[in-house]
């Protein structure tokens, strides 16, 4: 057992460091609570486009794409050795994530030859974005229950319905998505996925205001929008299974706790007084921080095994839902710890007033988030339930029934 | 990265988890726990004739050498299968530190026999109620004469000797070799929470006591032998959770209510998928302490004690609620479920408890982020 990087392996860390060294800025404890983690205008969106093309110039962008395809041909342990040493440094994310972690690997895996020559390099440099145009207004954690319908036309396929929460499609230039094109199937089987252009005549983005007032996801209209059938990735009827291949890659790509860390509070506790002594000396801190240490350690080292299960030629199973289940509820509990710490002061959300450039406040409002999206908590502990410990599956009304049949809710 | 047993230590798992399977079953426990026998006598000799005791043992003193990652690794096996056996006490206590500070004579005089199972040995260190502390400590050797009393202490009774903590004459907390069969020791069995895993009360007075050289004096380097062993128990209590989770998963699949299997309903679901994850952080945190332990690393401090409490925390919340899941059947004596409530208690309050591993962690991370 050991931590170590293999020779290549540390030759290529230094690679990373070196580049990353001349091209962006290291974090430093001033700039820990600005993290830029959202897209909040055109010159973050600027920025990150900015980053992300001088990590393709470099052949950072797509560590374990073949090289055909603009990536650099690496290994998963490469990947991470890059995720591990950019995480130390202050550049914008946002953007990306869901397009190169998501949607792009579909592609890749359902699209002809000339599409990926089209389509994934300029993903690679950041020229266009990709969003995820899956859940909807009655179908979010049931997301084969989509209503989305397409329908054939010549060589087009017509699309109408409205697809909800859609991260960032208010920016992107294409999107993947998930239609109903035989409503008299069983629920699982009626689907069909595309990828379509998202300034397509007849879409229509409406931003939504989130609890803390910004608006990273919105709604979006589909009416009349003619998608050319050679844009559909997967047999018509089977978009389930292609949409599988999405939700696979998300659980990798999502999951890293983005609220504040164990660091973070360690931080605030050792310059807040708390009863007259540093916060970091009080007895129910103190066993706070273990516990939450104990936890994000144990994930960590988790990965360090998922991945080498992979170094080692295996595919990392259900087990990965672990990360993101412990992670994004130790964000909320570590923002709202620390929010109740500053007392009073605590409600206060000014950058300048509040410790940390009033990053726990930002995180009590951002972090309930990452324990609704790519999976609830919920979801993830029937998946865990299930797939790994191999219980029974939840008695089920919506097996063998037609979609058109099914009992709907009033919400 | 290469975070993970390597496939000898994992065959040697499998090995052991068949052997301790057959040989370790819930039957055989419960000869101890119905107070028919001390510990398992007939199972203690086979490990020992598998090269077990002697796992982490140079070879020069008939160990088989196989390195720390093989004792946790049998370690965890001994946790799962609730095993009455001194393991902790002889194999990865007593053993152990006279591996690391004992003699050129004392190793000769007593690794073979340990290693053989000719010999037992056990750790003693608590003085009644609370956490290990210097101060806590009133045993006292004069003139290379031990005196005081230590309980609870496991496997006193069948132990050949004790490494003792007590105070020297300087004033400095060290660890003594005390023959226990020596003039002056009375050993007077406990009632425990676990009778599987016998415990006494032994009063020394004025005993001859041998100092163990322990590389620097004073508490800090007891501690610093207590970390080690932390890890390896650990390991035991991971394999002690695993058990948990197992027995209550098939449970879940098998009984039925209303109409369907109990481990159909969330309710259970999301208890035992808490449990996986719960096991499985608990699995990441002794790897580390495995891996500290190997390369004496310098975060060894704080990886045993993310392992223990992580461990500790992980069989706590298995034993209990893989109890809650038998229903009914759980409350008996005939299901085992209260096997590992027992156990996982008895090894939670060995070695430190959660909030002297939780202090340890914290003094770590302010020395580590210190500005
Ligand atoms: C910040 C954010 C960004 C997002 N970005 C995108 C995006 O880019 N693209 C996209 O397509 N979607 C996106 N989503 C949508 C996300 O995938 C859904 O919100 C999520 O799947 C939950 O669906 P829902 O909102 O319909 O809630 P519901 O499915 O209605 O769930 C409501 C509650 O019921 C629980 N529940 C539901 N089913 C079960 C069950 N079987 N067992 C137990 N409990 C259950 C849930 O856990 C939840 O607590 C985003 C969501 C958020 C919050």
């Amino acid at each position: 057992m050991d931590f170590d990087d293999t020779p290549e392996e540390a030759i290529f860390r230094r690679e990373v460091r070196a580049f990353l060294n001349t091209h962006a800025s290291p974090k430093s404890p001033s700039s820990r609570g600005l993290r830029r983690r959202f897209i909040r205008d055109a010159a973050d969106l600027a920025a990150a486009k900015a980053w992300q093309g001088k990590k393709a110039a470099a052949g950072f962008a797509a560590i374990t794409w073949p090289k055909d395809l603009g990536g650099r041909g690496g290994t998963a342990i490469e990947q991470v050795i890059y995720n591990q040493e950019e995480a130390d440094f202050d550049v914008q994310r946002g953007a990306f994530e869901i397009g190169l972690g998501m949607c792009v690997p579909t592609l890749m895996k359902y699209g002809k030859p000339q599409q990926l020559k089209r389509y994934v390099a300029p993903a690679l440099r950041g020229e266009e974005i990709w969003c995820q145009l899956f859940s909807e207004p009655s179908a979010g954690s049931d997301l084969a229950g989509l209503r989305t319908r397409a329908v054939r036309d010549g060589d087009d396929w017509v699309i109408n319905g409205q697809k909800i929460w859609t991260s960032g499609a208010h920016f992107c230039d294409f999107g993947i998505i998930v239609t109903r094109t035989d409503p008299n199937a069983q629920k699982h089987a009626g689907l069909t996925f595309f990828f379509l252009d998202m300034k397509s005549k007849g879409v229509e983005v409406r931003p939504i205001k989130q609890i803390s007032g910004a608006a990273n996801f919105n709604e979006v209209f589909f009416a009349d929008v003619r998608i050319p059938d050679e844009q559909r990735l997967g047999a018509v009827g089977d978009g389930w299974k292609v949409s599988l291949t999405t939700l696979m890659n998300e659980r990798l790509a999502v999951g890293d706790n983005t609220g504040p860390a164990v660091e973070d509070l360690v931080d605030l506790a050792r310059g807040l007084d708390l009863d007259d002594a540093p916060a970091l000396r009080n007895g129910a801190v103190r066993e706070k921080l273990a516990d939450w240490f104990v936890q994000s350690q144990g994930v960590k080292l988790t990965k360090f095994r998922t991945m080498t299960a992979l170094s080692r030629g295996q595919t990392p199973g259900p087990e990965a839902s672990i990360t993101k289940l412990v992670s994004a509820k130790q964000g909320q509990d570590i923002a709202a710890f620390a929010v109740d710490l500053l007392g009073m002061a605590g409600a206060v959300t000014d950058t300048e007033l509040s410790p940390m450039h009033a990053w726990f406040q930002q995180a009590v409002l951002q972090a309930p988030g990452l324990r609704i999206a790519g999976g609830s908590d919920e979801i993830l502990r029937n998946i865990i339930a299930e797939r790994v410990l191999g219980l029974p599956a939840d008695v089920r009304v919506d097996k063998d029934v037609p979609f058109n049949a099914l009992p709907t809710g009033a919400r | 990265m290469n975070f993970d047993f390597s496939d000898d230590m994992k065959l040697l798992r499998e090995e052991a988890r068949r052997f301790l399977a057959e040989r370790s079953s819930s039957k055989q426990v419960r000869l101890v726990l119905d107070g028919k026998t001390d510990f398992d006598r007939a199972l203690w000799q086979s490990m020992a004739e598998l090269g077990w005791l002697g796992i982490a043992v140079p070879t020069d003193f008939g160990g088989s050498d196989l390195g720390y990652e093989a004792l946790c690794i049998l370690a965890e096996e001994v946790g799962r299968a609730c095993a009455s056996v001194p393991f902790s006490s002889s194999v990865y206590l007593a053993t152990e530190a006279l591996v690391l500070a004992g003699t050129p004579e004392q190793k000769r005089a007593w690794l073979p026999k340990l290693v053989s199972g000719k010999a037992i040995a056990t750790f003693a260190l608590a003085e009644g109620a609370g956490n290990p502390s210097a101060r806590k400590i009133k045993c006292v050797e004069r003139d290379g004469r031990l005196s005081g009393t230590k309980w609870p202490v496991a496997d006193g009774a069948m132990a050949d000797f004790a490494v003792v903590v007590a105070q020297s004459a300087d004033g400095t907390p060290s660890l003594y070799l005390v023959d226990l069969t020596a003039s002056g020791v009375t050993r007077a069995p406990l009632q425990t929470l676990d009778p599987a895993r016998p415990h006494f009360k032994l009063t020394f007075d004025s005993v001859p006591a041998e100092r163990l050289s322990l590389d620097g004096r004073g508490w800090d380097n007891i501690v610093k032998f207590i970390e080690r062993a932390a890890i390896v128990m650990a390991f035991e209590q991971l394999g002690g959770a695993d058990a948990c989770l197992a027995s209550a998963t098939a449970y879940a699949k098998e009984r039925y209510a209303f109409g369907r299997p109990i481990g159909s309903f969330q309710a259970i679901k999301h208890k035992l998928a808490d449990m996986y994850v719960g096991n499985e952080l608990a699995r990441s945190n002794a790897y580390w302490g495995a891996w500290a332990l190997t390369k004496n690393a310098a975060e060894l401090p704080l990886a045993a004690a993310s392992a223990r409490v992580s461990a500790t925390q992980a069989y706590d919340f298995a034993a209990k609620e893989s109890l809650q899941t038998h229903g009914g059947m759980g409350m008996t004596w005939e299901t085992d479920c209260h096997l590992f409530v027992r156990r996982s208690t008895i090894l939670s309050g060995a070695l430190g408890t959660t909030s002297f591993w939780k202090d340890r962690i914290v003094t770590s991370l302010e020395m580590r982020n210190a500005p």
